[in-house]
């Protein structure tokens, strides 16, 4: 197995991860669950697409992409926050709203059920100037840009105090929902780029082409404990593991099956707290008044 | 009817004048008419029994209630309903007793969140470590800032939420019942650092209960009681019984120093009353209970009584003393650290809620919304709650004896409208509490935990309870009745026990209990051990 | 009818009500903007379901996964849990059944097997919910995210199990049953023919009865409820509030994994990879458009499998993926517009005061 290969491989799964888990540490950290990160990148990946297709510019897919995610975040907002919906069922609603909207158009935009026509992307592999892939650097940069914001910023430090204890901010005077929109709909941004990124890696859109992926963002999001770093480092561990499935894939020591099972067995372990509890945001999940 | 004693007409600064508030939440009036007038650079007690309305009176001041009629003015500006941020920004700071502060925070970001220093659009945290450490030497308010809150003690806790209030410019510093939870050196610490802020010119209102500590620190009292404030004092020209009185008294009792009629023997009843041995002719008797609290503290401290058959043990007491605690633990609600329990002579101590319910056990618990009933379930599914299985064959439930069992207590114990189906939130206060008292006492019964059994219902309905108290009484059932409402206590039970800090600071025999040494032994006052 | 019950009545139906006019109307968008007349296409997703008998066939046998898993969820939320598990215990029960098949010998009669298999089902779907039950009162983990990873575990090892173990060749299903078959409704009903419609919807319609029975007239579904809807009164009042979540789970993983007899037995004969197709999240949907209540979930899953079948009715005019749209919207109207309607009408109610 070549240790470059290996790596190369591994840093382009993980990336659709980084951009998916540190949207859902944002906004799990201001209070609201998050299970619609899978939607969220589907949304973008076609967002991006539409916009690279008509535009002819990757960059303008970007921007459409960043868009998608963030109409669809605002509408689990909005949901959440104004109707006090319950936020599992909201997650769960935006994720078959993707999977059938994306469809719908893909359907009324290329006339095709399984896939669009190639657009412009970015390129995906190792060059002699290293990665000619943008997002990927971007990707790699995200989980310590929001550590930053959370752990540096007056913002951050907001987010934080909404998500464990909402009436102690409110009671200095902060707007929770205010803050929670915010954070939600930067989140549905950052989990779009995930999508954005597989999108314009592929030159294409494939229905359902995050099959799963945004789960496993779920899931390094609690493995990381809601914290930016360690959920990256969940998401670099969890797409190691799949990196070093598929390079096996001749000799079968342990089966793929097993491998696939590796994150979400793992965030079981964490929440049942067998080896240093994950302990969740104290206000998670809860609906005002 | 009396209405509270005049403002007095004065010429020094008032730094916070409140007059004829009203406040109501649903059924209750929190505040009818009061009123509070604090002057600048003094320290104020507010004083006042549970649900007297004190802390409604301060949530309106703070701005997070609007009162529903009334007027406030803070340093003489009229500031009748503003909000939160009017008030921090006028220079108010609450200390709320359950405290505002997030665990997972450190004490510094506590302290200056949501006005956080910036450089360079970060979160400026040395500095803002640097202005919490030079506030908290220029008060003696001693922590450090770089701790997590989860980390604190109480005490330092209360620190925190004081020096947030400063930190955002607080001149009025409003307490709600700090020395709760504080330790008897810690207190002494509180005193001196608010007795340094009044000097510097800070106005300090505080809430308690305790009558010593009001002597102690303050300089002038407001006394309140259902929702209207009955009287005004200076400190140094009153005494704590004088205080005890307006608080627990009837109002005839304070306006009209009439009260004899309910003031019997007043002194020293309660040193050498009888407490029944855990002997076998009692029907419940309780063994040294212990009962730890959230942070291991010992909220119920070797607690040791019997009630006879027919007999009410009354337990009075300011709320939070270990009263709750108590019941739930021998309700099978709680767990029990040590000690031994026995109903009807049979060791229930290990026994789970419907064991203990099956030996004769019945409980009117002190929150009907919270446990008491479910509040979508209809009055008739609430009057077997408890009891579903009596009220099932093979497993499936008997509608017609559960229709047929709420038709009887609907009529026993008149419960209004008589509507099986309705579902108990639909119901008034008083007869929502009728459901859980017809539940309770409908059924075969030895002994009955009364928890509040009155509270939030109307008058109408008290009487009836007491009623229905009394005759259990005479049909020879024994009575736990626990109660904030000292007349209550007063009127019905045989023993009167204080509780206070998780132990019975007295038992007495009623015939030697009065409102005035009760009163004592509530606020601390007076202690002395009841063993 | 008496004032309770109508009340309780407006608060069930509103919500669902208000969720088919925002869906009927993001239809007619939708319908529009592929140039089609939204009244000509919901008259053909009509006629492609209800007006034939084929198409009604489908729509019965669609419905009576979802009878299952809308059941399975809604009696989660009874008790105060959220499943989202319902997709793995479907997989699961309809694996086991396919099991117990296999080993059966054929000569034994289906009146014997079909019920082993039943139990088989029940037991698979069971197990794969009580873990998370357990897991929640033992360790405080939450349901919601262990069914989900449950979900994806689950499905990985059945997908393990049947490659490397149980595989037909060439394909991703085992071979077929050779006992515990359930019949076709066209063995009865001629006009079936050719629908996959079969006497599992029999089984689906007990189900839903005995789920109301239990939940509504048995002391444990008395019980289940008061943890549901305050598990401080329900403790007060004798109750297990542990011992009741964990049954819930089990008995919710056993409704959806007996489910899985509708495909094994009723249809293919076999287990395959991904029969669930989604339908345990569906489940989700039926449950909450059905408003926890046994015969709001057989509607609810007429409706949605009513949805499901009438895109392929008008797949012609509109794209199918159509309905897959509308059932989002269904679900989040319906989420939320229940804390909305009950706020508004309960406002409006004031306490009864003799």
């Amino acid at each position: 197995m070549n240790p470059i290969s290996f790596l190369t491989q591994t840093l382009r799964i993980a990336i659709p991860y980084l951009f998916a888990a540190s949207g859902g540490v944002i906004a799990e950290r201001s209070g609201i669950i998050s299970l619609e990160l899978e939607g969220l990148m589907l949304t973008g990946a076609f967002s991006a697409t539409l916009g690279s297709h008509y535009s002819g510019s990757p960059w303008i897919g970007v921007l459409c992409g960043i868009a998608g995610g963030l109409v669809f975040g605002l509408i689990h907002a909005i949901a959440t926050i104004r109707y006090r919906a319950d936020q599992v069922v909201v997650g769960i609603a935006i994720n078959l709203l993707a999977i059938g909207v994306t469809r719908f158009f893909l359907k009324l935009a290329f006339a095709s059920s399984s896939n669009s026509p190639r657009v412009n992307g970015f390129g995906g592999n190792l060059s002699a100037h290293g990665f000619d892939n943008p997002l990927l650097w971007l990707g790699l940069l995200v989980a310590p840009v929001l550590a930053f914001f959370l752990y540096r910023t007056p913002f951050g430090l907001r987010v934080r105090a909404v998500g464990e204890h909402p009436d102690a901010a409110a009671s200095v005077g902060i707007s929770v929902n205010r803050v929670r929109y915010t954070a939600v709909a930067v989140s549905g941004m950052l989990a779009a780029l995930g999508g954005v990124f597989l999108a314009l890696d592929q030159h294409q859109f494939t229905d359902q082409m995050t099959a799963g992926r945004g789960f496993i963002a779920v899931a390094a999001v609690i493995f990381g404990r809601w914290d930016p770093l360690r959920a990256a480092l969940a998401c670099l561990f969890f797409a190691a593991a799949e990196t070093l499935q598929i390079q096996l894939q001749g000799n079968q020591v342990i089966p793929s099956q097993f491998i696939e099972m590796i994150p979400y067995a793992l965030t079981i372990i964490a929440l049942a707290g067998v080896v240093g509890r994950a302990v969740p945001p104290a206000a998670l999940g809860k609906t005002a008044e | 009817m009396t209405h509270p004693p005049p403002l007095t007409p004065d010429r020094a600064a008032y730094a916070i004048r409140m007059e004829g508030i009203d406040k109501t939440f649903g059924s209750i009036r929190a505040n009818r008419g009061a009123s509070l007038e604090v002057r600048a650079g003094e320290i104020h007690a507010l004083v006042g029994e549970n649900g007297a309305g004190k802390s409604t009176l301060m949530k309106i001041l703070g701005g997070l209630q609007p009162p529903d009629a009334g007027k406030m003015q803070v340093n003489g500006r009229d500031v009748t309903g503003w909000n939160t941020n009017d008030a921090i920004r006028a220079g108010i700071g609450v200390v709320h007793q359950h405290f505002m502060l997030v665990p997972t925070l450190t004490v510094a970001e506590n302290i200056v969140l949501g006005m956080e220093p910036v450089k360079n659009g970060r979160f400026d945290y040395g500095k803002a470590v640097d202005d919490v450490t030079k506030l908290s030497t220029d008060t003696g308010l001693n922590v450090s800032p770089e701790r997590k809150v989860a980390g604190l003690s109480v005490g330092e806790a209360q620190r925190v939420e004081i020096l947030k209030a400063l930190f955002r410019g607080a001149k009025i510093l409003v307490l709600d019942e700090p020395t709760a939870v504080l330790s008897p050196p810690e207190v002494r610490e509180l005193w001196t650092v608010l007795r340094g802020l009044r000097d510097a010119g800070g106005t300090i209102v505080l809430i308690t209960h305790r009558l010593d500590e009001v002597i102690d620190i303050s300089d002038t009292i407001t006394v309140m009681r259902a929702g209207q404030t009955v009287g005004r004092l200076t400190t140094s020209e009153t005494t704590p019984s004088e205080i005890a009185k307006a608080m627990v008294g009837r109002e005839v009792a304070l306006t009209s120093h009439d009260g004899a009629g309910i003031l019997t023997t007043p002194e020293h009843g309660g040193a050498n009353a009888p407490v029944a041995s855990a002997d076998d002719a009692s029907a419940i008797s309780v063994t040294e209970l212990v009962v730890l609290g959230s942070r291991k503290t010992r909220v119920v401290d070797c607690v040791t009584f019997s009630i006879r058959p027919g007999e009410i043990l009354g337990i009075a007491g300011v709320e939070g003393n270990g009263q709750t605690e108590l019941v739930e633990a021998i309700a099978g609600l709680r767990k029990i650290e040590s000690g031994n329990i026995r109903i009807n002579g049979k060791d229930v101590t290990f026994d789970n809620v419907g064991e203990r319910r099956d030996a004769g056990l019945s409980h009117i618990p002190e929150d009907r919304h919270r446990r008491g009933l479910i509040l979508d379930y209809s009055v008739s599914d609430n009057l077997v709650l408890g009891q579903q299985h009596d009220f099932a064959r093979n497993g499936l439930l008997d509608t017609d004896r559960i229709n047929a069992n709420a038709t009887n207590q609907i009529k026993a114990f008149d419960i209004r409208p008589p509507m099986p189906e309705l579902p108990a939130h639909g119901l008034s206060g008083g007869n929502q509490q009728k459901v859980v008292i017809a539940r309770e006492m409908g059924r075969d019964f030895t002994v009955l935990l009364a928890s509040q059994p009155t509270r939030g219902v109307d008058v109408g309905a008290i009487e009836f309870i007491h009623s229905r108290l009394r005759e259990a009484r005479a049909a020879g059932k024994a009575i736990l009745l626990v109660s904030a409402e000292l007349n209550e206590v007063l009127a019905l039970a045989d023993r009167i026990a204080v509780m206070y800090r998780g132990k019975f600071a007295t038992v007495v025999p009623a015939s030697e209990a009065s409102e005035e040494s009760l009163g004592e032994y509530m606020t601390g006052t007076r202690t002395e051990s009841a063993a | 009818m008496n004032v309770r019950a109508r009340e309780q009545l407006e608060e069930a139906l509103y919500p669902p009500l208000v969720a088919l006019l925002v869906a009927l109307i993001a239809g007619d968008l939708l319908i529009m903007s592929y140039g089609q007349s939204p009244a000509m296409v919901y008259k053909l997703l009509l006629e492609g379901t209800w007006g034939n008998a084929y198409g009604f066939g489908q729509v019965l046998y669609k419905a009576t996964t979802l009878v299952f898993t809308g059941l399975a969820v809604s009696l989660g939320i009874r008790a105060g849990l959220f499943n989202v598990g319902a997709e793995s215990q479907l997989a699961a029960g309809g694996f086991v059944a396919a099991l117990v098949g296999l080993g059966l010998s054929p000569s034994v009669p289906g009146i014997l097997a079909v019920p082993l298999c039943m139990i088989g089902a029940a037991t698979g779907g069971g197990l794969v919910g009580a873990l998370p039950g357990w897991l929640k009162v033992r360790f405080g983990a939450h349901e919601v995210i262990v069914t989900i990873m449950l979900n994806f575990i689950v499905l990985a090892l059945l997908n393990w199990i049947v490659a490397a173990h149980l595989h037909v060749p060439e394909t991703l299903h085992t071979p077929e049953i050779r006992a515990g078959v359930m019949p076709r409704l066209e063995s009865v009903i001629s006009g079936f023919h050719g629908s996959a419609a079969n006497f599992t919807i029999l089984i689906a319609l007990l189900a839903a009865a005995a789920t109301w029975l239990f939940l509504f007239r048995s002391r444990r579904g008395f019980e289940l409820r008061a943890v549901g809807h305050q598990p401080d009164a329900a403790e007060y009042g004798g109750v297990s509030v542990g011992g009741v979540w964990i049954r819930a789970m089990t008995i919710s993983g056993a409704i959806a994994g007996l489910g899985g007899i509708n495909y094994v037995l009723g249809y293919k004969h076999y287990y395959e990879e991904g029969f669930a197709g989604g339908s345990g999240f569906l489940g989700i949907a039926v449950a909450l458009v059905g408003r926890n209540h046994p015969v709001g979930v057989v509607l609810a899953a007429l409706f949605f499998a009513t949805l499901s079948q009438g895109g392929l009715a008008i797949h012609a005019f509109v794209p199918k993926q159509m309905v897959e749209v509308l059932q989002g919207i269904v679900i989040l109207a319906v989420a939320m517009s229940v804390p909305e309607v009950r706020a508004v009408l309960r406002k409006g109610r004031k306490p009864v005061t003799a």
